[in-house]
């Protein structure tokens, strides 16, 4: 991370970060911040939320309005922000279990919604803050301290399910392909509606070690090597791809935004021309 | 000019004429008709109504938009106030406002959803795990409904914590007439008397810190993990006992508890319930004075914090208190706690109410 980005945004005060030598989270938030910083956005627009996990002490770092929720809810209070002052922007970072298992309602609902909130997992295939439990990403197979014999469970793909839910900008990155990811990020923090970036972030931790790749190079090594760009699988055939992993924006469309629709189909249609209330809190 | 209106009715009533400008909800029989009411009246007012997708939902949606300073409100019954523990105890730990609605039905579990029953009276002191705060309001009329619901509003801001109205299936759907106030009192939270520079969310220098409204310049972080005055995770014992001890100290119980005390001067024996089971009692009562019995009556208003101290002295002129409630024995347990009198339990859960009649059998005379 550039010294500037770093000094302008995090909370000094809080360093260093609690996540391992390694861990690809440290990566992605800089990734946000970098995207943050080229909108110019004012600090005190920005709304950051988690839930619980190695991801979502995230927020605590950064020198926005920070939220850490509980496990899997992120989405609810951020609905709720959003909902109630449209003028926040609503960055939402979750862990894949966060996200899709304890959590996997809400997300569906916020997508369907289309609120204009952007999603970032940090999806390391495992519970890392708990120490290594399968997770709803975890590929079959590979080993969880919950999954000894290997993990039977089909996992999710969250690009898939977060278009079949209805968000309106899908993206997957890595935290090896870093300008890939920054770009990624870019523009489904601009986008308008609910928007969702699935971020391969390796954990040496609780998920390399147990899975054949002991050190923090092995980790990003199999990102490397496993991962397609979605450019690059053009006129390719499925058994050319085999079993890499796509990565590159999956969607991008425009449809009417949640709180937008409120107002104008809603809001602006019934209220009372009088003013019904003279109670002005905050707003 | 006076309302014919229902205890749901009321509520919602009593929160529009709060301020609440946010109802984040899940429907449940019967708290429903709160939502739908909700819906209807909160955008022409310019507020928010959001159906979630469940009630942990429905709350945390409550929580994120309390934190962008407007009043919000959920309401829901048993199966979805279990459901909402969870971000009670969020709400308690991180002190954000807001008010929750409890329409009691018969339980455990699916329970009897249209039958009324009084089953989550402790449920609403210690449903969510760890000590924390909390204040519960038991509304006995559809007046109440709506003045309590005022109060709750006015609580949650000022102690920087969630209330709860414990209200039930009789109330919900009972209606009477009410007169609506013309005046509010409201009393908002407190917005932070220093610059953002100085500010800490969670300064120790106040029982109850001002909470800044998201997007105003004041930046800071909210957990749920135990945290020191900046917000801040900690786990220094120093610290966390700090924090355990102003949770547990700031709210007042004596401007808080609020108990109606009525026919007691020269009681011998009382019966003591609360909600719309007290209405029940309140009848007996009255009966049971017309043959110049010497029987008073004394229902909790404010049911946490209880009012232990009250009830120690009321209690030392009489020979026995009847507690009369809709369930298996709960708060039976505090009278005892607080009584220096014989205390005697007249309960049922079948989720039929308990009729004066019933009551003015069991009670010995
Ligand atoms: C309701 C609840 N259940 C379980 C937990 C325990 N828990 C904390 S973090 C976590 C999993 C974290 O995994 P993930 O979301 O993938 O984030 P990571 O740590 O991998 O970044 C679990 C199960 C909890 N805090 N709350
Ligand atoms: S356990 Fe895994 S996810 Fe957690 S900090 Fe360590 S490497 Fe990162
Ligand atoms: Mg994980």
């Amino acid at each position: 991370m550039k010294t500037e980005i770093a000094v302008k945004y995090l909370r000094q005060e809080k360093l260093p970060f609690i996540w391992c030598a390694g861990c690809g989270h440290g990566i992605i938030l800089a990734s946000i911040l970098r995207a943050i910083d080229g909108f110019g956005w004012s600090k005190d627009e920005i709304c950051i939320i988690s839930g619980i996990g190695c991801c979502g002490r995230t927020p605590g770092y950064l020198d926005f309005h920070t939220l850490h929720t509980t496990h899997g809810r992120a989405l609810t209070f951020a609905t709720g922000i959003k909902f109630a002052n449209p003028a926040l922007k609503v960055i939402v970072v979750m862990g894949d279990g966060d996200s899709v298992a304890i959590g996997g309602n809400h997300f569906i609902h916020a997508a369907r919604r289309n609120i204009d909130i952007t999603a970032i997992i940090f999806n390391n295939y495992i519970y890392g803050m708990t120490g290594g439990q399968a997770s709803p990403t975890t590929p079959v197979g590979k080993i969880a301290s919950t999954a000894p014999y290997g993990a039977i469970d089909p996992p999710f793909d969250i690009v898939e399910l977060a278009i079949g839910c209805g968000a309106t900008y899908v993206a997957r990155g890595t935290a090896y392909h870093v300008p890939a990811l920054d770009n990624l990020i870019k523009k489904a923090l601009i986008h308008k509606g609910f928007s969702v970036v699935d971020v391969l972030s390796p954990c040496p931790t609780a998920f390399g070690r147990r899975n054949t790749m002991k050190g923090v190079v092995e980790n990003f090594t199999w990102l490397k090597e496993n991962v397609i760009r979605k450019s690059a699988t053009k006129g390719k055939t499925s058994e050319e791809i085999g079993k890499r992993i796509i990565i590159g924006e999956f969607l991008n469309i425009e449809k009417p935004e949640y709180t937008e629709i409120y107002k104008r189909d809603i809001i602006d249609k019934v209220r009372s021309p009088i003013k019904s209330s003279s109670i002005n809190f905050f707003v | 000019m006076p309302l014919l209106l229902s205890g749901n009715e009321a509520i919602v009533e009593g929160a529009l004429a709060s301020g609440c400008r946010m109802f984040g909800g899940y429907p449940i029989t019967p708290s429903s008709d709160i939502a739908e009411k909700m819906s209807l009246r909160l955008p022409k007012m310019g507020g928010k109504f959001i159906q979630m997708e469940d009630e942990i939902a429905s709350l945390g949606a409550c929580l994120g938009s309390s934190l962008t300073g407007i009043r919000s409100m959920t309401a829901t019954s048993g199966p979805g106030f279990s459901l909402m523990q969870e971000h009670i105890g969020f709400a308690a730990m991180a002190e954000i406002p807001c008010v929750i609605v409890d329409v009691q039905r018969g339980g455990p579990s699916t329970g009897l959803p249209t039958y009324p029953s009084q089953g989550d009276v402790m449920q609403s002191r210690w449903g969510t795990h760890g000590d924390h705060p909390i204040i519960v309001l038991v509304p006995f009329s559809i007046l109440e409904c709506y003045t309590l619901t005022i109060k709750a509003f006015n609580y949650s801001d000022k102690f920087r914590t969630p209330v709860i109205i414990l209200s039930d299936e009789i109330l919900a759907h009972l209606r009477e007439k009410i007169e609506l106030l013309k005046e509010i009192d409201i009393k908002v939270r407190n917005f932070p008397e220093v610059p953002p520079e100085e500010y800490l969310p969670f300064d120790s220098r106040y029982l109850v810190p001002p909470l800044a409204p998201y997007g105003k310049g004041y930046r800071f972080h909210i957990t749920g993990l135990v945290h020191d005055e900046t917000g801040f995770p900690t786990a220094d014992p120093e610290k966390v006992r700090s924090l355990q001890e102003r949770l547990a100290s700031k709210i007042p119980e004596e401007e808080v508890r609020d108990i109606d005390v009525r026919y007691m001067d020269d009681a011998k024996i009382c019966l003591f319930s609360i909600g719309s089971i007290a209405r029940s009692a309140l009848r007996a009562v009255l009966q049971l004075r017309e043959k110049n019995k010497k029987v008073g009556f004394i229902r909790p208003i404010t049911v946490w914090p209880f009012p232990y101290d009250e009830i120690k002295r009321l209690s030392r002129d009489l020979d026995v208190i009847y507690v009369c409630e809709m369930n298996m024995g709960q708060i039976v347990g505090e009278v005892e706690r607080a009584a220096e009198c014989d205390v005697r339990f007249i309960g049922k859960a079948d989720g039929t109410i308990i009729s004066p009649g019933e009551i003015l059998h069991n009670v010995s005379i």
